[in-house]
């Protein structure tokens, strides 16, 4: 028996050895292999252990400490409020962005006019680099240049909207920013998977008499599972790393009301010089990942392996 | 080619006895989509109980037409009626209409039983009665074994088997089906097929069935609707449609291998083109004509040897090609220049150069004018 897909020098009568079924693509996938391993888990193991030590300037892997950085991070309020804030900040954005990405896609999905030009605006933000978003809104939620102002010129005098100046709201002045920018993404996400809808299905729903809402929730959101996967572990990656968004738009002010783990891990391994208590944060906001990340790929893959 | 709906035809069409009130009636009906006009004028009467398929080629406005009844377009122009009810601006739910879909269309997520009941549940009908509901229809299509599986867990005919029952259990007057049976294999569609015309048997509700397919149309239809660029050319039972084509373009479109047609003139009471000569006394005529026409004869309707005798017409010709189809063999032949088909038993021996004695008569036989291309 001849088998011919196993590359053009094998041309023989007999079953090739399976390392060199699609040797050509498996080599090709050598380089990403490596980078995976070396870089990515490599440089997490090495993060780790340091994270174990009195690392100051430079890795010292020889002052082993235990669990001193570990002790000494969650007794420091600024990390508190920088997780605190994360917490708001995750929560909010992914469900806001979600919520109003979908509805956006569903809007334009039900074949309005000027489809295009609608999608390239809401679009546009995602575009932006976050550091733009960030001093764009950092303007217009500036009390003398921004929304404040020009409310107080329509003639409403008393019209406060100061949010990046008062700590108690500011997580949600960055808020803002971050869902002005999330959902455009998020939408044209969704609306990719909502047009590869089988027109039939919305057809048949009509015919049976069921609302359009009922159809969303209940038959083209269960569709479109793997595009909602997608769309949220690229925005809750987004949410773990944002650091640019606060930069630009408080430096994690006023005080240390707006700080986030990313910009704590930042500032200690880069400002203060203290690597051995970045390492420990970073590791907080690993271990944060894998605690969501692996029951839900547990849940994902592991039943379907027996199948 | 002109407008040659044949409506005069539709009422002494139906016998008396089986004369049932309309159940679908499509009034002067237009569809455009921007400036591409879809339908044009288009009227129709669906009789009660009736099985009628629509039936034309790839882009004729079949499925259009079916969703401005089914109500999923919005109509340009004209009225439809439903029950004696105008419908026409009434949303798809509230028409009383059933509707199954080439790609089925089941809800991916929910089970058998959940695609079945999830319109009826919306309905707020109680639940004894969707059970009750859900377990007839699954009865009839026999699909109670695979309630409780998920669509992506079936196969097509399965698929669509509980694609009907979805329109089923919503127990309503007129089914409407889009090309049902596309997606399947040939094997699969023959048997459901049969079902299809033993569930219309079994139920009787107005069924209006999309097609492309000539057999399929042949076999479920009552009536036959061909379409051409939306407009209707013929509608008339599959027997009349198939022995007295109303136009040059059903008499094409019909049949496999096409009707022979031979370019002529018909003069003095016969046809004659180049070396043929037809006398049309036994022609019906449906009103005196002297011309240039077109003479259709199908291949089955050319006697061969011995049985050409009886034949008005007697003509020797060469085997060009044979097609062996097991029950019976096409040959084709060369007569007046044109391309000429003969059905024969599968029993004779006809092989490529063979000389053949072939006959025919112009009771078989439908003529064309060649200007209007109506028949004549
Ligand atoms: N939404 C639409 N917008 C514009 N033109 C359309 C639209 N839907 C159909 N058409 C056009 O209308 C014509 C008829 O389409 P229709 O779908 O009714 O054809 P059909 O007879 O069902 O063909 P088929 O056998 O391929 O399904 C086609 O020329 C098609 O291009
Ligand atoms: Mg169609």
């Amino acid at each position: 028996m001849a088998v011919t897909d196993a590359g053009p020098a094998t041309e023989v009568a007999k079953r090739p050895s399976r390392l060199f079924k699609n040797l050509a693509s498996k080599i090709a996938a050598v380089p990403m292999v490596l980078v995976a391993l070396v870089i990515f888990v490599g440089c997490t193991i090495w993060t780790i252990y340091h994270s174990f030590t009195r690392s100051r300037l430079l890795p010292a892997p020889e002052k082993w400490v235990g669990l001193d950085n570990y002790e000494r991070l969650w007794g420091e309020n600024r990390w508190l409020i920088s997780i605190e804030n994360l917490a708001i900040y995750g929560f909010c954005s992914l469900t806001l962005s979600l919520t109003i990405g979908f509805v956006l896609a569903a809007l334009l999905d039900r074949k309005i006019r000027f489809e295009n030009t609608i999608r390239t605006i809401i679009l546009y933000p995602f575009a932006l680099s976050f550091v733009v978003t960030g001093l764009a809104w950092q303007w217009i939620l500036n009390p003398q240049l921004g929304l404040q102002n020009v409310v107080r010129s329509w003639g409403w005098e008393s019209f406060a909207f100061d949010p990046l100046n008062n700590a108690e709201i500011v997580i949600f002045g960055i808020l803002i920013a971050g869902i002005w920018q999330g959902s455009g993404f998020v939408m044209v996400l969704l609306l990719a998977g909502m047009r590869g809808i089988d027109e039939d299905i919305w057809k048949a729903s009509r015919v049976e008499g069921i609302p359009a809402w009922k159809t969303y929730i209940f038959i083209v959101i269960p569709m479109m599972r793997p595009v909602f996967v997608t769309a949220i572990v690229i925005i809750a990656s987004g949410i773990i790393k944002v650091y640019d968004l606060v930069v630009a738009q408080t430096s994690g002010g006023p005080g240390i009301a707006s700080e986030v783990p990313a910009k704590y891990v930042i500032e200690k391994m880069f400002f203060s010089q203290n690597l051995g208590l970045g390492f420990a944060a970073s590791t907080m906001m690993l271990l944060s990942v894998l605690v969501v990340l692996i029951p839900w790929a547990y849940l994902e893959f592991g039943g379907k392996k027996n199948g | 080619m002109g407008n040659t709906t044949t409506h005069a035809d539709i009422e002494f069409e139906m016998p008396a006895a089986s004369k049932q009130s309309v159940s679908v009636s499509v009034k002067d009906l237009d569809l455009r989509f921007g400036s591409l006009q879809v339908l044009k004028n288009l009227n129709l009467d669906i009789h009660e109980g009736e099985f009628l398929v629509l039936l034309g080629s790839s882009g004729c406005g079949k499925s259009t037409l079916l969703n401005c009844i089914a109500g999923l377009l919005e109509i340009s122009d004209g009225q439809i009626f439903i029950k004696g009810r105008n419908v026409t601006w009434e949303e798809p739910s509230e028409r009383g209409i059933g509707m199954v879909f080439q790609s089925y269309a089941l809800y991916p997520q929910m089970t058998v039983e959940g695609n079945m009941s999830f319109g009826l549940k919306n309905a707020g009908l109680p639940k004894s009665e969707i059970s009750e509901r859900v377990s007839r229809a699954s009865e009839i299509l026999q699909i109670e074994p695979l309630m409780k599986r998920k669509p992506a867990a079936l196969s097509g005919g399965q698929r669509q088997r509980v694609a009907i029952g979805r329109a089923l259990v919503r127990d309503v007057d007129v089914f409407l089906f889009d090309e049902p049976l596309s997606n399947l294999d040939a094997k699969l569609r023959a048997d459901l097929r049969v079902e299809l015309k033993q569930l219309h048997q079994r139920i009787e509700n107005t069924m209006i069935y999309v097609t492309h397919d000539q057999v399929e149309a042949m076999t479920l239809a009552d009536r036959i609707a061909i379409m051409k660029d939306g407009i209707i050319q013929q509608l008339a039972s599959p027997d009349e449609i198939y022995s007295k084509p109303a136009n040059l373009y059903v008499a094409d479109f019909i049949g496999s291998p096409a009707m022979n047609l031979l370019k002529g003139v018909v003069a003095n009471g016969t046809f004659t083109a180049h070396g043929v000569s037809v006398p049309l006394s036994g022609y019906d005529f449906e009103k005196p004509f002297e011309g240039p026409a077109w003479f259709g004869i199908r291949p089955e309707h050319v006697a061969i040897g011995d049985a050409a005798n009886a034949s008005d017409t007697q003509l020797t010709v060469k085997a060009e090609v044979v097609d062996p189809l097991g029950s019976d063999t096409l040959v084709m032949a060369r007569l007046s220049d044109e391309r000429f088909w003969l059905r024969i038993s599968g029993q004779s021996k006809v092989k490529i150069g063979d000389e053949l004695k072939i006959g025919f008569s112009a009771v078989d036989a439908s003529l064309f004018d060649q200007s209007t291309e109506i028949r004549l």
